[in-house]
């Protein structure tokens, strides 16, 4: 074998076909190569095995599962040694919802529900048509019914008792649905002929960008009532939503651009020809392109978007982190957070986690045209 | 040319040069400066009000007043009798001593995990391509919080880990042994710099020199001579001392060393773990940008493997790879922002307590969104300069 195979990518030596055992045939070119590609292997699976086995230790063979209610003797007497999971049963209801009256939880997990539906349908090609725009609309309409209630004889429920799991997936769900059309316009406001407008876009992109979220955050929780007439007050949760909304904007407003410097100059020039205005050519001809061409780094924006929203823990909004982080300041748990974070990030991971896999399965679709 | 054909009279206009287009042009731009020009002023003049019913004064003046705030880990001295400007700049420091470092690590984790997912060693990449999708998918504060809870679950000092001699891992944070440097140092420092600087213009020669005729020239007795061998008699000739300062426990805890507070240490290996993650992934789309047939007709000139990747691969990947890399140390510089999460003070800790001491809100803010346009202009400009210098590398 040449020296070749270390080197990465490098294109595989034909290899002589080799009789035996396609299993030894397989671990013989994929872990025993060469003898320093041998010692690697066998030092990795030594640090694995390690690893999985301190890990299966502490968080399955020691691990406390179920303590009685509001009893954390079990978990401290295995501190150290074991993982204790048992807070998770005795806590999840509030890390998923917060505060929200305990009878009335069915309502936010129904909501949560509700948004899954609604993310699974967006991601069926078959069901991208103007339908799934009024889909969208009927849903987030139910969901603000669900969550305030007043209506239909639900009790209300004020916003500062929201929290949880629902408070993540609205940040991040309303700041796509308002951030995403806002981006459109500032995109093609950089890419105007007219130069105010151009100026505005680029003045507003590159301040928002240029800026960490953390300031545009507390920007939003404290500078926003100084700028609003006296006696006018909007509540927390709507002023960080307004931040995510601005930050979402100027985001994916420099996807899209680059969607529409994609489009091909002929496209223009024929919709031109066509006669058409300014805002037809763009609607019916330009957009319908350039958004096709960025799916993938959309979806990867709506990724980093997602676990942005978890920032809202710094200005004290109840999120599903926040909630996390809440739930262990009751000294008989405090010393579990560990079980916790790893509890939440689970959650976290399964959305991004998705959402990645259905990136990668696009890009495939579109590179495969 | 055929000049004496006659050219087509200038199309008469309604508004001479202004045809229907541009009455249209202006028409929406007047609409939308309008309106963002209506809009600023109605927050400008509610500002102005609010302002003045709270009795807050506008200004920077408050700058110049003792702070009062304590700063715990800081490179530069601090104590809280100093002025809120000069608690700005310990705290600009602070963002800068994680943002740096941070980035210099996390590029260099990033590489070695970017190259092991493209190894022929089937187990190395799996590991490398679980690290990325794990870390990419969980958010960097939630694994900030993570790691700082670790850090204080950490033994107390007198149990402090040692894993290997002479460094100490404790709840005090991570404490290493380290060289003091002052002044004498910094001219030895300084003079390395300088060689440096001297080496790389010689050798830039030394290769027009070889464009020039083919002939190959040494340029290592140069490397020896001015990185090496000019500061080591710089420092014979001052007599500097390079003795290492070994941490040791005394009492609750360490003297010597160097410390790394847990707060410092928990939001750098947040950030370089996070961080390193994209970073593999764009290392890695950059290699793979390199066209199989450089790599067969490397191959086929027969040459030495580290000769291929640093003259024919890496020039190529580099520019694939430099682009998205900026964007990357700019979201670690803003990322480090996160900090004031675990109460690491940093520009934006320092900022926000001063917002709550004082009530300036708009300056505070206005300071912290000055700081982060500086430093990412500067990264920008650096990286750009940069991107430059290799695409010139390209033909």
């Amino acid at each position: 074998m040449t020296a070749i195979t270390d080197i990465p990518d490098a294109p595989r030596a034909a290899r002589r076909p080799q009789a035996g055992n396609p299993v030894l045939r397989w671990l013989r070119t994929n872990l025993f190569s060469s003898i320093p590609n041998g010692i690697l292997t066998v030092v990795l699976l030594a640090l694995l095995a390690k690893g999985i086995f301190s890990f299966v230790q502490w968080g399955i063979a020691n691990a406390v599962w179920l303590a009685p209610a509001n009893d954390s003797s079990a978990c401290r007497a295995a501190r150290g040694i074991g993982a204790c999971w048992a807070i998770i049963p005795e806590k999840y209801r509030f890390i998923l919802f917060g505060t929200y009256p305990f009878d009335e939880q069915w309502r936010p997990a129904l909501s949560v529900l509700l948004f899954i539906a609604l993310y699974y349908l967006s991601t069926r090609r078959v069901l991208w048509r103007r339908e799934l725009v009024y889909l969208w609309i009927g849903a987030l309409a139910l969901i603000s019914v669900l969550m305030w209630g007043g209506v239909f004889g639900l009790s209300f429920v004020s916003q500062d008792r929201w929290g949880g799991l629902p408070v993540t997936l609205i940040l991040a769900t309303f700041g796509l649905a308002f951030g995403f059309p806002l981006g459109i316009l500032v995109a093609l406001g950089r890419r105007s002929k007219l130069p105010a407008i151009r100026s505005l876009s680029v003045l507003y992109v590159e301040l928002i960008r240029g800026v960490p979220l953390v300031s545009l955050l507390f920007m939003a929780s404290v500078m926003f009532p100084l700028f609003m007439p006296a006696g006018f007050n909007i509540d927390k949760l709507l002023r960080a939503q307004i931040a995510i909304i601005l930050f979402a904007g100027a985001y994916l407003a420099e996807v899209i651009r680059g969607g529409l410097q994609a489009v091909p100059r002929g496209q223009y020039e024929a919709a031109d020809a066509l006669g058409l205005s300014y805002w037809r050519k763009h609607r019916l001809i330009i957009l319908p392109q350039a958004i096709r061409h960025v799916i993938p780094p959309l979806v990867n924006t709506f990724i980093a978007f997602f676990k942005d929203t978890s920032l809202v823990l710094i200005i004290g909004i109840f999120d599903l982190l926040t909630t996390a982080k809440t739930a262990i300041i009751d000294p008989a748990w405090q010393q579990f957070s560990v079980e916790v974070y790893i509890f939440v990030a689970a959650i976290y991971f399964v959305f991004c986690f998705a959402m990645s896999r259905y990136s990668r399965s696009l890009e495939a679709h579109t590179a495969s045209r | 040319m055929t000049s004496d054909t006659p050219r087509p009279p200038p199309r008469r206009r309604l508004f001479g040069a202004w045809g229907p287009r541009e009455l249209k042009g202006l028409f929406w731009q007047v609409l939308v400066v309008g309106i963002a020009v209506a809009v600023i002023a109605f927050l400008w003049s509610n500002t102005v009000t609010n302002l003045s019913a709270r009795r807050i004064t506008t200004g920077f003046a408050f700058l110049g007043r003792e702070a009062g705030m304590p700063i715990a880990d800081s490179l530069l001295p601090y104590s809280p009798r100093d002025t809120y400007l000069w608690a700005f700049v310990v705290g600009v420091a602070n963002t800068l001593r994680v943002a740096v470092i941070g980035i210099v690590l996390a590029t260099i984790v990033g590489t070695l995990i970017g190259i092991s997912r493209l190894s022929a060693n089937w187990l190395l990449s799996r590991l490398a391509a679980v690290y990325v999708e794990t870390l990419r998918d969980i958010p960097l504060l939630l694994q900030l919080l993570f790691w700082y809870v670790l850090m204080q679950a950490l033994p107390a000092a007198r149990a402090a880990w040692r894993p290997v001699e002479g460094v100490f891992l404790s709840n005090r944070g991570l404490i290493l042994p380290a060289i003091p440097v002052g002044l004498p140092q910094l001219w030895v420092l300084g003079t390395a710099v300088l060689g440096l600087a001297l080496f790389y213009l010689i050798r830039r020669r030394l290769i027009a020199e070889q464009m020039r005729d083919g002939k190959p020239r040494p340029a290592w007795p140069f490397a020896i001579g001015l990185i090496v061998a000019l500061p080591v008699a710089v420092s014979l000739v001052l007599g500097v001392s390079w003795t290492i300062e070994w941490p040791q426990l005394r009492g609750f805890n360490f003297v010597g060393g160097l410390t790394l507070a847990p707060e410092y240490f928990a939001l750098l290996i947040a950030l370089v773990t996070y961080t390193s993650a994209f970073i593999a992934e764009i290392v890695r789309s950059g290699i793979q940008s390199v066209p199989r047939g450089q790599w067969d007709a490397a191959n086929a000139l027969g040459l030495r493997r580290s000769f291929m990747l640093r003259q024919i691969i890496l020039p190529q990947a580099l520019r694939v790879i430099v682009p998205p890399m900026t964007s990357q140390y700019l979201n670690l510089t803003k990322n480090s922002s996160l900090a004031v999460a675990i109460g690491y003070q940093d520009v934006v800790s320092v900022a926000n307590t001063t917002l709550n001491q004082t009530g300036q809100a708009i300056e505070a803010i206005a300071l912290i969104m000055a700081v982060f346009l500086t430093i990412s202009l500067s990264i920008s400009f650096f990286m750009n300069w940069y991107n430059a210098r290799i695409a010139l590398v390209e033909r």
